[in-house]
């Protein structure tokens, strides 16, 4: 008998399609998705405790016991103020608000630049917008984790972006998830990158209160010929909020993909990042930090897949543990026999504050093709002893020394953000864990 | 300045210094000398607040305050420099930006104000034709893909700036040709003032014709066995530790 988990919150899941099934499968096309999405769920159940891909990180468990996924009707209201509050200081952006899984009118910013538009996933749905027939669970499919699968049959909402060809789009989008409730959020982005266009999308999800709640963000991407995407997400939220992304892109010829990926809080956060190059001269890139402290765990998949000739992947992660968090890593990369002239490159770093924190890294490269350049690199430590000696024999303060070489170790990944409010942001999180 | 009475320090099991006593008064230099693995840069070392080695016994004070009872920073806001025989290289932190942070911190102990952009910039411009040092160096990652003189004279321009009571060199002229060894010992000599006081470890003779001492004290198996003046540096130079050895072993 095959190994069943999370029997309880598929039979709610299943319950909660039933209730909702008038709103849920008013499109014939999504509605044939959201239901095979949903018997590969009841087939196939949750990632049990041996789960491969899952091992380190048993999120089934931790929603049984945390999440209730009851259908919930009475929400917190949400202030102005607690909206701002959530913002990156200085941060120019078109913020799109969405509260408990609502887009907020109110609250959001009207994208005004041409050659980019927004609309949300329940008006594409209904006005068959051929975007959500092209992307709802064809990237990220229901078939490759069950969480892909849950958000397919219960996503109602979410961001669908088309940046049409040439535009380059100055402000970054950003999309703002803010939730009240202690249940759970499952939302649908769908973006597409014409050719030779350009934009920034960030997205962050933040819980108002103390209780437990839980996020199912799924992404998919499209990057078209020429074009430079780059996806942000911050990860910022309370200390019992649980969170699962799954972000899969495509590339086009030539076309530029990054991903900024940090993780600074939460109870659990899983990130699965699947990057498709499937033509020629495609650059990704894949940046990560982690600075976990408290209980937090956040295990980082990636997965950058090279399947035609003469594209580079590099790929940076950083991880600081204090306290008893815990980090998990695993990147993958694979070149196909057909990726000749491989360039692809990958490191992962961690540094370990307490005898208590953790970390689990693992690279895996399948490597078809023979003309390749591949290089990946992993290592965990401590602190450098002689560093910190070294910077307070000249009277720097151990609080603050240590926070100089912290700084120091994260500078090549928070380098790579660009945007200065947001590299600032991450800056100024460093500094004040440090002077607790 | 300095007064230290039968200090005894050890590295995990291995008893390193076996009680040492030595006065270093303001305006002093006194240059340490000894075989190899004698504990001149345990006592170096100790003095600078290391964690690595436990004090076992004995008494340090600095200008009347225990300083074995400060931490390493606290040590260096009172007054006290190491110049490291092997300084640390830090990718990602910047010579400027660490000096600026540690005079500031210095700084602040001393009930002063912090120094504005300006104002370390100009001390930072003055402190460098000291050591002879470039600009471009300093904005690099500290000491990081230095030569072994940059490293040096990196150690001597922090010194500079830091203005310490007492300076402890500790084997600045290792590594050194003698071009090099003539800046930093210039460096050195510049910042001699009669209110600080300096102490030059070293296992050649060499540095101390540029730094010259006022006292010079031969360390062996953890214990000053012979102190003289100048000349005892050259007398070491001539014949060796050997006799000194013979002497030493002779009067346990």
């Amino acid at each position: 008998m095959k190994k069943f988990a999370g029997q309880s919150i598929i039979d709610k899941l299943s319950e909660r399609f039933e209730a909702s099934k008038t709103e849920l499968t008013s499109n014939a096309a999504i509605a044939e998705v959201r239901q095979k999405a949903l018997n590969h769920l009841v087939e196939n159940g949750l990632p049990h405790a041996k789960a491969e891909e899952y091992k380190f990180t048993n999120l089934t468990r931790a929603l049984e016991k945390n999440i209730n996924f009851e259908m919930e009707t009475e929400t917190v209201s949400v202030s102005k103020e607690d909206v701002q509050k959530l913002k990156i200081e200085g941060l120019e952006a078109y913020y799109l608000t969405f509260i408990n899984g609502q887009f907020s009118t109110e609250f959001s910013d009207e994208v005004t630049e041409e050659g980019v538009s927004f609309t949300t996933l329940s008006a594409a749905i209904s006005s068959n917008n051929a975007l959500a027939a092209k992307y709802f669970d064809k990237l990220s499919k229901s078939t490759e984790d069950p969480f892909v699968a849950m958000n397919s049959v219960l996503a109602s909402e979410g961001a669908v972006i088309e940046v049409k060809a040439n535009a380059e789009i100055k402000k970054p989008i950003f999309l703002q998830f803010i939730n009240t409730k202690s249940s759970d959020i499952q939302a649908k982005n769908l973006i597409e990158v014409g050719t030779n266009a350009q934009v920034t999308v960030i997205e962050k999800i933040d819980t108002l209160g103390a209780e437990p709640g839980f996020s199912n963000m799924v992404n998919e991407i499209g990057v078209a010929a020429g074009a430079n995407a780059k996806f942000y997400k911050i990860e910022n939220d309370t200390p019992a909020s649980y969170h699962i992304s799954n972000i899969h892109v495509t590339q086009g010829k030539d076309s530029k993909f990054t991903s900024n990926t940090i993780a600074l809080d939460g109870a659990m956060v899983r990130n699965n990042l699947d990057i498709k190059l499937e033509a020629e001269g495609c650059e990704a890139y894949m940046n990560g930090l982690y600075l976990l402290h408290g209980k937090t765990h956040v295990d980082n998949h990636t997965t950058v897949d090279h399947t035609m000739p003469n594209a580079y992947s590099n790929e940076l992660y950083k991880g600081i543990m204090d306290d008893k968090s815990r980090g998990v890593f695993n990147g993958k990369i694979f070149v196909r026999k057909d990726a000749q002239k491989t360039n692809a490159f990958q490191s992962n770093k961690n540094i370990l504050l307490t005898d208590d924190a953790t970390v689990n890294t693992k690279p895996q490269l399948e490597i078809w093709a023979d003309d390749v350049k591949c290089s990946h690199g992993c290592t965990t430590g401590q602190l450098d002893k002689d560093a910190l000696f070294y910077l307070m024999a000249r009277g720097i303060k151990k609080d603050r020394a240590m926070a100089m070489l912290l700084h120091a170790f994260a500078s090549d990944v928070i380098e790579n953000l660009q945007i200065e409010p947001i590299q600032a942001y991450v800056e100024a999180i460093i500094t004040s864990r440090l002077e607790k | 300045m300095l007064s230290i009475k039968n200090l005894q320090a050890r590295i995990e099991e291995k008893e390193i210094l076996r009680g040492i006593n030595l006065e270093v008064k303001a305006g002093e230099v006194h240059a340490i000398m000894g075989p190899n693995g004698s504990g001149k840069s345990t006592l170096a070392s100790v003095l600078a607040g290391r964690e690595d080695y436990e004090v076992t016994g004995g008494e340090v004070s600095f200008d009347g305050k225990d300083l074995l009872e400060m931490e390493a920073d606290e040590r260096a806001r009172e007054g006290v420099f190491l110049a490291f025989q092997y300084p640390v290289e830090i990718p990602g932190v910047s010579t400027t930006n660490f000096m600026k942070t540690a005079i500031n911190q210095v700084r602040e102990h001393k009930g002063e104000k912090a120094l504005d952009a300006v104002s370390f910039l100009k001390l930072m411009k003055e402190k460098m034709k000291l050591v002879d040092i470039d600009q471009s160096l300093l904005s690099r990652s500290l000491n990081e893909g230095f030569s072994g003189g940059e490293k040096k004279r990196n150690e001597i321009f922090q010194m500079a700036m830091l203005e310490p009571k007492l300076a402890i060199l500790d084997e600045t002229d290792s590594g050194l040709d003698i071009d090099a060894l003539r800046i930093v010992s210039n460096g050195v000599n510049a910042l001699r003032s009669k209110d600080n006081a300096t102490i030059v470890v070293t296992h050649y003779q060499r540095l101390l014709e540029y730094i010259v001492p006022d006292y010079v004290h031969v360390l062996y198996k953890g214990r000053i066995v012979k102190s003289g003046g100048k000349e005892l540096a050259l007398e070491l130079e001539e014949k060796g530790y050997d006799w000194i050895k013979e002497e030493a072993e002779a009067t346990v």
